[in-house]
């Protein structure tokens, strides 16, 4: 583990250091705008870096807080932009108050049967039943689906991170926190060196419709460095070095079509962030996008080919 | 003490960006007006301001509601030190001198150095749409036409604690304080609160949700 976080903290100094030199020399004014962006991004990264290999190296119970506190957020950001009406008022409390709680509750327990179906299953049904008693039929399937959605993506998905805790590899026992930094890694590099080779090689646009910043030259290349970072990194998992691989390459596609259906999601609602509480990167829920996707798919494919 | 938490608290639950359009330190008296749809909206308010301004900012509030428990008048004298008025009147003309009693009081309550916060809508909305003024903030500015007036939107209040709900939603709320404005010396009252209520709207960025409003 603190090989991990001791790579991460290089990486995070040898950035600063780049975008120091790059505040120097850049003079155009719209350069200026974009190294500023970066460099308070880079800011932003040591905070959260900071936080999250605290959180890891401090036990489940910090892990889960952590994760529990950013469902929380995620949630908050996703719900002020849909539009709810008062009619589901009592629903949105429940989701904060109630669910969010005991989902992670529920992976403290280690209750894979219960965490893994709690919101799919019971709390769907309980919201649609909740929502049609509250008797305002006006766009009902909207708002039901909207509202489930709202727990499935801030909730479900995202504690998919922590619940990677609960999983008994053979011969990988009471590692399970270098798992978890090995998503969150391999995730998180994908997004910041499809940003890096976008901005330096993109040319063709992706989705101009939906994200107007994703070419197919930032995707490639982020790709395929993530996963060859993530190959680099397998003596931090239970698996080879190619199976390593794949599972990076897995991760960094879902990944990116995390991204993408969030920003779909943003277009929808005619905004740019979620939010405003992470400098240069926007709400909570612009950072943990792609992760959303690629958590609960690494969380399965590991438990299915690597636990007995 | 207590109303550092409180504020501290308010802000943490209502997720509040503030926006300003006039001098927040500005050291001169204001009567805050707002658009009126949450129980939450005075505090969202109060808890905007400056520290320094928030002791000397004192809410304008029902009395009926404010006495009822032990808790809420020691809130309601000690912390916030609202103007308390009377509400309910049985008869019209009882009503109307309640009002001029009300704005006298108001008035005179703020002296030469405190501010209020009032809602000149007079009760809360259902649906967040901003009804018409009633006559009190026209008397107001007559009785007090050296104070600033400040129109201050809130967004999103009536989501976090809608009409009618007693437990919050902490979804993400917008307080925006307008730039200020003051009663025309041969101004008529419709014409008055017609204005006013105009200087509110433009705040209001027409969104049925905050982040809408941040789109461009």
């Amino acid at each position: 583990m603190s090989t991990l976080i001791g790579g991460v903290l290089v990486l995070l100094v040898v950035a600063s250091v780049v975008g120091w030199i790059l505040a120097r020399v850049v003079t155009s004014t719209s350069g200026r705008a974009t190294v500023d962006n970066i460099n308070t991004r880079i800011r932003a990264w040591w905070v959260m870096a900071l936080l999250f290999a605290t959180a890891v190296s401090a036990g489940a119970v910090v892990s889960i807080a952590l994760f529990t506190l950013i469902s929380f957020l995620a949630l908050r950001e996703f719900v002020t932009l849909v539009p709810t009406k008062a009619s589901d008022h009592r629903v949105l409390f429940w989701s904060f108050f109630i669910v969010t709680p005991i989902q992670y509750f529920l992976i403290w327990l280690q209750w894979y049967g219960m965490f893994s179906i709690l919101i799919p299953v019971y709390i769907s049904i309980l919201l649609a039943i909740r929502t049609a008693f509250a008797g305002d039929t006006d766009r009902f399937l909207e708002r039901t689906a909207t509202n489930q959605w709202a727990l499935m993506i801030c909730v479900y998905f995202v504690s998919y991170v922590p619940a990677l805790l609960m999983l008994r590899v053979p011969g990988y026992e009471g590692q399970a926190p270098k798992l978890m930094f090995f998503l969150v890694l391999v995730v998180q590099l994908s997004d910041v060196l499809q940003y890096i080779w976008g901005k330096t090689l993109g040319r063709h646009r992706l989705a101009p419709s939906i994200s107007p910043n994703k070419t197919w030259e930032g995707l490639i290349g982020g790709i395929a460095s993530a996963t060859a970072i993530g190959a680099l990194t397998w003596w931090a998992t239970p698996f080879s070095p190619g199976a390593a691989a794949l599972m990076a390459l897995v991760v960094t596609i879902m990944g990116f079509a995390g991204g993408l259906i969030m920003s779909a999601i943003k277009r929808d609602r005619g905004v740019k962030d979620y939010g405003a509480l992470i400098g240069g990167h926007g709400g909570v829920l612009d950072r943990i996008d792609s992760l959303c996707f690629a958590a609960p798919v690494f969380f399965h494919l590991t438990r299915y080919f690597y636990v007995p | 003490m207590i109303e550092a938490m409180l504020a501290s608290a308010c802000k943490v639950l209502t997720g509040a960006t503030v926006e300003w359009h006039c001098d927040p330190n500005a050291d001169v008296q204001r009567i805050y007006f707002g658009n009126h749809s949450s129980h939450l909206d005075f505090i969202a308010i109060w808890s905007a301001l400056p520290a320094r301004l928030r002791r000397r900012t004192r809410p304008v509030a029902g009395r009926d509601y404010w006495e009822r428990t032990v808790l809420r008048r020691y809130l309601a004298t000690e912390v916030f030190r609202a103007v308390l008025i009377d509400r309910g009147a049985s008869s019209p003309e009882e009503a109307l001198i309640a009002a001029r009693a009300s704005v006298e009081g108001m008035a005179r309550a703020i002296g030469d150095r405190d501010s209020l916060i009032v809602f000149p809508e007079g009760t809360r909305s259902h649906d967040g749409v901003i009804g018409s003024f009633k006559s009190g903030l026209y008397h107001l500015s007559r009785a007090r036409p050296d104070v600033e007036l400040i129109p201050v939107h809130l967004e999103n209040l009536n989501r976090i604690l809608p009409k009618g709900e007693s437990l919050p939603v902490p979804m993400l709320s917008k307080v925006t304080f307008g730039a200020p404005l003051r009663v025309f010396p041969v101004e008529q009252k419709d014409a008055f609160l017609a204005r006013s209520r105009a200087a509110l709207l433009t705040l209001d960025p027409g969104a049925t949700c905050l982040a809408v409003a941040r789109s461009a």
